[in-house]
């Protein structure tokens, strides 16, 4: 017996989804981070439109706007994930559609979100 | 209950046509449909970010993009789909920390939602163009 805990403790709380409060939690805690990283993003945005090729990439290989950048990218598509598979989740009832498009949004966020890190990263190493 | 009309003629709540629109009904669809629209949105930033990461007749191409007429009008849903989104998010922690939920606030903080996001919007892209 390595684990002391009660079945009816396992679940408890835990509710129909089986994953608790987890997934309201990681949406406002990816919320509350958005509040300031789209904050620089927007600003960021503001002073690079317009900007040359090269201003473009010796802004993003300064550490500080590359770093945030990148949490931009991950937190945002992470909280976009969370709310589009919400959206989802109370549209669609048919078994098959919604597993397909739970599906599918996992692939979206994830390939919005690598190709930018990858994108970021080329520039700010400075290839 | 074995005969019961599972499929059809069974009465049905209210739905969305029924109801008069009330300005914080209107902002909670907003929210949703601004966070779509940004979701989607999202292809925007990949398209920009790998383009400069592709070289600099990419990254030109998409300034163009970005630059043209109808790029400027997309940015600047985009910017106020953000906007709003977010007003409306600090709106959801005012509700989290359990304030806000009477009549009189709901509304003013759903008024305040749209009035903060159209200014808010139009005061960046005014900043835009100064700083240009």
């Amino acid at each position: 017996m390595s684990d002391m805990r009660t079945p009816l403790a396992k679940v408890r709380g835990l509710g129909s989804a089986k994953d608790g409060t987890t997934h309201f939690w990681r949406q406002r805690v990816t919320a509350v981070a958005n509040v300031f990283l789209i904050s620089f993003f927007v600003i960021l945005v503001i002073a690079l439109q317009g900007a040359d090729y090269a201003s473009f990439t010796e802004a993003l290989q300064n550490p500080f706007i590359s770093i945030l950048l990148l949490l931009v990218i991950l937190v945002g598509c992470l909280h976009m994930k969370l709310g589009m598979q919400v959206i989802i989740e109370d549209y669609i009832h048919s078994e098959g559609l919604k597993l397909l498009l739970l599906m599918g949004n996992i692939f979206f966020a994830s390939i919005i979100a690598l190709s930018s890190v990858v994108a970021v990263l080329k520039i700010s190493f400075g290839g | 209950m074995a005969n019961a009309d599972l499929k059809a003629n069974r009465p049905l709540s209210p739905h969305l046509q029924i109801y008069k629109p009330i300005v914080t009904m209107v902002m909670s669809i907003l929210h949703r449909i601004t966070g779509a629209a940004l979701y989607f949105g999202t292809i925007l930033m990949a398209f920009w970010l790998v383009s400069a990461a592709a070289g600099p007749d990419s990254y030109q191409f998409a300034m163009d993009v970005f630059g043209s007429f109808l790029g400027r009008l997309i940015l600047f849903g985009f910017t106020w789909a953000l906007v709003h989104h977010m007003i409306g998010g600090l709106r959801h922690f005012i509700w989290d920390m359990g304030h806000g939920f009477d009549l009189p606030t709901a509304n003013w903080m759903a008024r305040a939602t749209i009035v903060g996001s159209v200014s808010l919007t139009v005061i960046l892209w005014i900043i835009g163009y100064i700083v240009a």
